[in-house]
């Protein structure tokens, strides 16, 4: 029963992740995203991470995916032309996607990250355990992926902002 | 008889869950849309629907109550909903547009199951949440899985291929995601008085709830008395985040005709709005849990200490019965629901539509910081309370 449900939602994860990539359609693509999200959340339910399950739904299928959604209706982006790549481009989007992998198989096959402390019973499952983690062995990363993400956030301001000082109109 | 369906196999269990939710909720959303339609006329001073009545049932008597309230009229709209033809425009995406209303039914019916609706004294006169499933993430759920109701509203603005249901459905989405900030943040500083140091930690709303009936000045207070800023964001958001009037923006008829529903009709119109009212039941239910006390009838009276008290009252100990206790208990945390949602009515019908740039106005820049400023304030309250 359990094998069932994890090969199905593997599969159901993997092919909308490649839907993602290969639609035509944005919309479509949007929509392939949050049953690719939906499949991944329900892994993290198999692996008893319910904190994590609910907490990708909530951000990532709740908000961002509507988020793209907006901008896809705002910007009406029916169809459109491929994006067409440079060399430049090309090269350095296929050292990302080198460096991608490469990441997620060292991760795959050493099993676990670092020498981080042994992680107990479930501890995907106890919400106050979880948040003794975040608050202690974790407190760097997130201190530095907070950071990271306000660095983003400002420099999207300053982006918008020269654009509609470029144009008056707006 | 418990022990009989706690032998079933899980999936039929779920099955029976999943049906009883249906069958419960189902008529309960149909009722509120008659209600909403009585309510309006009695705050307008007229009668309201008070003619429809079956054919040759005119002489029960007593029906002619039934009739003045409506109830036979909700009925003939029902099978209207049933039997008229089911419009699918030429222009719209097919699959998308069917499948909106769906994702309308699924988050607004899945959010009841983990919303504990009563309770009942189990031995030793320990106060037992009766729900369907316990999952220690409780609140975080309901957030999780009602957040996904925004995209039948996406889903039908964008698939109907129309200018008006367009603008509703991209009005839904900047909505829905402004107010749900504000409500999450809202409802954080409940949480962190719940989680009192050395306790075990759990987001779970039936938590909340115990917390509320405990001894003492302090505990049986509900949060609507000692955070009333946090009640009154998350009252806000919970209006705007179930697209009721002033906040719904997405329907607007006044300017979009009908918003996001326009091209729909029959039995699928129907279900968007069989949906809003699962949405309210079950907002006004997390509201209860948190605000007020849930199955408490009355502030420092929590059910325990009403049922002991009617026991010795009445010298029967039939009160202290698990399904008499757990009937009481539901039929207190109902009538706490269908008060929420009274109000959510009598707003609809005294407070005009806002204008679109005054509800992003209202989200951002009075909600946000407003709750962000109550979320800082109770956690410096709460340190040096409970230090």
């Amino acid at each position: 029963m359990e094998q069932i449900a994890f090969i199905f939602l593997s599969a159901l994860t993997l092919a909308c992740a490649l839907g993602v990539v290969l639609a035509k359609n944005a919309v479509n693509g949007a929509m392939c995203l949050l049953l690719c999200l939906a499949g991944i959340a329900g892994l993290f339910v198999q692996l008893h991470a319910y904190l994590l399950a609910f907490i990708l739904v909530l951000v990532y299928a709740g908000a961002v995916v509507a988020l793209f959604l907006f901008i896809i209706m705002l910007l009406d982006m029916q169809g459109g032309q491929a994006w067409r790549f440079r060399p430049a481009q090309a090269l350095a989007g296929f050292a990302a996607a080198a460096l991608l992998v490469t990441g997620l198989d060292l991760i795959a096959i050493r099993g676990r990250l670092g020498g981080g402390p042994p992680v107990g019973q479930g501890a995907g499952s106890s919400l106050k355990l979880y948040a003794y983690q975040l608050f202690t062995a974790y407190l760097l990363p997130v201190q530095v992926m907070g950071f990271l993400l306000l660095v983003a956030m400002l420099g999207i301001i300053l982006i918008s902002r020269r654009i509609s000082e470029a144009d008056p109109s707006k | 008889m418990i022990a009989y369906f706690l032998g079933l196999p899980v999936m039929v269990q779920a099955v029976a869950k999943g049906l009883a939710v249906i069958v419960v909720l189902f008529p309960i959303a149909a009722a509120c849309s008659m209600a909403e339609r009585k309510v309006c006329a009695w705050i307008q001073c007229r009668p309201g629907p008070n003619r429809a009545l079956p054919p040759l049932f005119g002489w029960i008597p007593g029906i002619g109550i039934l009739q003045r309230l409506g109830v036979f009229h909700l009925m003939a709209d029902g099978g209207k909903f049933l039997f008229k033809e089911e419009p699918l425009p030429d222009h719209v995406n097919k699959p998308y547009y069917v499948l909106a209303p769906v994702v309308a039914m699924v988050p607004a019916f899945t959010t009841v199951t983990v919303v504990p609706f009563g309770a009942y004294l189990g031995s030793g006169g320990a106060v037992v949440p009766l729900m369907l499933a316990n999952v220690d993430v409780g609140i975080l759920a309901v957030f999780a899985v009602a957040s996904l109701g925004i995209y039948s509203l996406i889903l039908a603005g964008w698939a109907s291929n129309s200018k008006y249901a367009f603008l509703g459905g991209v009005r839904a989405s900047a909505q829905l995601i402004s107010y749900e900030l504000s409500m999450t943040l809202a409802v954080l500083p409940v949480f962190l008085w719940v989680n009192e140091p050395g306790s075990a930690g759990s987001l779970s709303l039936a938590r909340v709830v115990e917390f509320q009936s405990r001894p003492g000045f302090w505990g049986g207070s509900w949060f609507l008395f000692t955070m009333p800023v946090s009640a009154l964001i998350f009252a806000v958001a919970l209006f705007a985040e179930t697209n009721r009037q002033p906040f719904d923006m997405p329907e607007s008829e006044a300017d979009l005709v009908g918003g996001f529903h326009t091209e729909y009709g029959a039995f699928k119109w129907s279900l968007f709005f069989v949906a809003e009212y699962a949405n309210m039941i079950v907002g006004s239910a997390v509201f209860a849990l948190l605000f007020l006390g849930g199955w408490n009838l009355l502030p420092w009276l929590p059910l325990a200490d009403l049922l002991e008290r009617l026991h010795h009252a009445t010298g029967s100990a039939l009160w202290l019965h698990p399904l008499v206790a757990g009937l009481v208990s539901v039929a207190i945390f109902a009538g706490k629901i269908f008060l929420t949602i009274f109000v959510f009515m009598w707003v609809r019908w005294t407070v005009p539509r806002f204008r679109y740039d005054q509800v992003m106005k209202l989200g951002w820049q009075k909600l946000l910081p407003l709750s962000i400023a109550n979320l800082i304030a109770y956690t410096v309250g709460i340190y040096f309370l409970q230090q």
